[in-house]
């Protein structure tokens, strides 16, 4: 194990002197090629829990990180590099020191979850939704419901944080014993409209659902109400984020009922989660293009769902960057998912390597834009200039082009 | 169908079937339209909801396996479909959406399920799921009178076979299409069905002013969308023919 970690970093060390990348998955990599048992030996004896949902998986990571953090230490992938040689990596070779017994908190992608259980039997999963997504490389919905399912049921030691409003979470997390059941709310309903265990179309109330076939919302312990979490005993908490929108906040009760399960109470958590207030460089203000620009990360209809009360309000224009690289989903139609109608009143600048099937979008929606190849050296006049920073808005790749362009920080890795 | 009188487009339970972004299709249709001056009255149906018969165009998406066996059952049960094409009207169906139009599909699990029958396929499951850009040019033999070829994204683990009643659509250059014989999608009367997503309609304007020019029962002003243009001379330009 101690060779293939050094190995890992000499080849990660490599890497980076090739400038073939930061080096850090492919250390990993070369760490799995030399011990396949690699994850499980490295968190052999350490509290893990995993993160994992569509949306929200690497903030609410890296929230709960933060709770962790302020109690003790925690070993954790901050670099959103949430598949296995991107996990070993970073518990191979940690960015800090950490005691052999730190606690383990790590954004897992959905479909290597189960794959990554098998070597941590009594591991936490904190788990917050599940919609569509990249679907020419991932399932779809339901079938990673039901891979979930058929794994956590014959994995009695894992323990659960999941959120009780999304029926394929509930269908996954219920095959377990000990869950704790959290109300974050779901805007984001289409992708569950039909019971996961008969098929039969769900009966909705607001975050209630329930089906005729008996399976229901379960009762939460935790819920998020209009800003401030109501804890199990009653307690009532204000989340004051420093990260905007719902979505946060959604994020924010997961991890902190997660930090709760791991020891950590709400008065210790709160404050460290507070605190943070960038993630991977989402939200962050770059300078590009001699302008402050406000990068989000708008990647499926989901996010997508939350982002319209993130931007600035109209007439402010906003920059809309797609690409559909295989980290993005190879297929753009979800940009048909997603109300872009909401912006009418404002000027979009289309972009990305897949602006031509944004712009065509934007004109059925009646939305006034400008297409342009690269904004970031030839802004188009109509954009104007402004003391406050401009909303820009990119898929996964073309959102860390953006962060990498504005010189963001990097704990992206 | 006289210019004064709107337009009724129904896209059909869009919650099950619309999965693939293929709800862009309706919001193609009602815009081409109104851009040439006709009244629309577009309608989502939700699921179950019964399916008014008296409409001039039904659109169905692509939907995951559950959704698409819920949805032919309810549309089987309901019968306004079937009457609805029996007085004649356009029926565009996409992936899932296709297939569940046809005699038989497979299901949840694989199981053979009842289709609609309204078209004559039936669809098995291919050895292998079917992702990627799909380019096809459309055959005279169709019926139906396309020039341009078709651009699109298919995903999905159907191997279609059309029977007599029903004519292939186009003829694959890209990717996999009905999955037999090299051909793509089926046209019966004004029965359309197809793996395009895309959607189909706003990648291909030319099958989506064909679906309108079948309603109003004349060919349509041309229409100038530059955006369109350049989406589909990026993605001719990209995929290329095998």
């Amino acid at each position: 194990m101690r060779a293939a970690t050094g190995l890992g970093r000499f080849a990660g060390a490599m890497s980076r002197t090739l400038r073939r990348g930061d080096g850090f998955v492919i250390g990993g990599r070369v760490v799995l090629a030399a011990c396949p048992d690699a994850f499980a030996r490295l968190c052999s004896g350490r509290r893990v829990a995993f993160v994992s949902a569509t949306n929200g998986k690497t903030t609410t990571t890296k929230l709960l990180a933060a709770a962790m953090r302020a109690a003790g230490s925690v070993l954790t992938n901050n670099s959103g590099a949430n598949m296995p040689a991107g996990l070993v990596a970073a518990l191979a070779m940690p960015t800090q020191r950490v005691p052999d017994d730190a606690p383990v908190v790590l954004e897992a992608d959905e479909t290597y979850l189960p794959g990554l259980l098998r070597g941590t039997p009594e591991a936490l999963l904190v788990l917050g939704n599940l919609s569509r997504d990249q679907l020419d490389r991932l399932s779809e919905v339901a079938m990673v419901a039901r891979r979930w399912r058929t794994t956590f049921a014959a994995m009695p030691g894992l323990s659960a944080v999941a959120n009780a409003d999304d029926p394929h979470i509930v269908w996954a997390a219920s095959a377990l014993a000990d869950v704790t059941w959290v109300s974050v709310g779901n805007s984001w309903t289409a992708d569950s409209v039909l019971c996961p265990s008969c098929g039969a179309i769900l009966r909705r109330d607001e975050r209630d659902w329930s089906c005729e076939c008996g399976f229901r919302r379960p009762s939460p312990s935790w819920v998020l109400d209009d800003g401030t979490v109501v804890d199990p005993a009653g307690a009532r908490h204000g989340l004051a984020l420093r990260l905007p929108g719902r979505a946060n906040e959604a994020n924010a009760v997961m991890a902190l009922a997660a930090a709760h399960a791991l020891g950590v109470p709400p008065e210790t958590a709160l404050p460290a989660m507070a605190s943070v207030e960038s993630v991977g460089g989402r939200y962050q203000t770059v300078t590009l293009g001699g302008r402050h620009v406000r990068l989000l990360l708008g990647k499926n209809p989901a996010g997508w769902a939350e982002m319209f009360g993130m931007l600035a309000p109209p007439p402010a224009p906003v920059v809309i960057a797609i690409n559909a690289r295989a980290a993005d989903g190879k297929d753009p139609s979800w940009l048909w998912d997603v109300p872009f109608e909401n912006l009418a009143g404002r000027l979009v600048v289309a972009t990305g390597e897949r602006r031509h099937d944004l712009a065509v979008r934007l004109t059925y929606a009646g939305v006034e834009h400008v297409t342009v190849e690269d904004p970031w050296t030839a802004m188009p006049a109509a954009v104007g200039a402004s003391d406050e920073p401009l909303d820009a808005v990119g898929t996964y790749t073309a959102f860390r082009e953006m962060l990498r362009r504005g010189g963001g920080a990097r704990d992206a890795g | 169908m006289p210019a004064e009188s709107a337009i009724r487009l129904v896209s059909i339970y869009p919650m099950l079937l619309g999965t693939y972004g293929d709800g862009g299709n309706l919001r193609v249709l009602t815009m081409r339209a109104r851009l040439r001056g006709f009244e629309v009255e577009p309608v989502e149906l939700d699921a179950g909801e019964p399916v008014p018969d008296g409409a001039d165009v039904y659109l169905l998406g692509g939907g995951e396996d559950d959704a698409q066996v819920a949805a032919a059952r309810a549309l089987r049960h309901d019968g306004g479909l079937a009457r609805a094409v029996d007085r004649g009207a356009v029926v565009f169906g996409v992936c899932a959406g296709y297939q569940l139009l046809g005699k038989a599909f497979p299901g949840s699990n694989g199981v053979l399920e009842a289709g609609l029958e309204l078209l004559d396929v039936t669809t098995a499951r291919l050895p292998k799921r079917a992702v990627g850009e799909l380019l096809a040019e459309p055959v005279s033999s169709s019926g139906v009178a396309l020039a341009q070829p078709l651009t699109g994204y298919e995903n999905h683990a159907g191997g279609t076979t059309l029977g007599a009643g029903a004519h292939p659509l186009a003829r694959v250059r890209a990717g996999v299409g009905n999955g037999i014989d090299r051909l793509e999608g089926a046209v019966q009367g004004r029965i359309l069905g197809t793996y395009l997503h895309g959607p189909g309609l706003a990648r291909n304007p030319e099958l989506a002013d064909l679906l309108l020019s079948w309603v109003v029962e004349a060919p349509l002003p041309p229409l100038d969308l530059p955006a369109v243009d350049a989406l589909r001379a990026e993605r001719l330009a990209t995929v290329k023919p095998e």
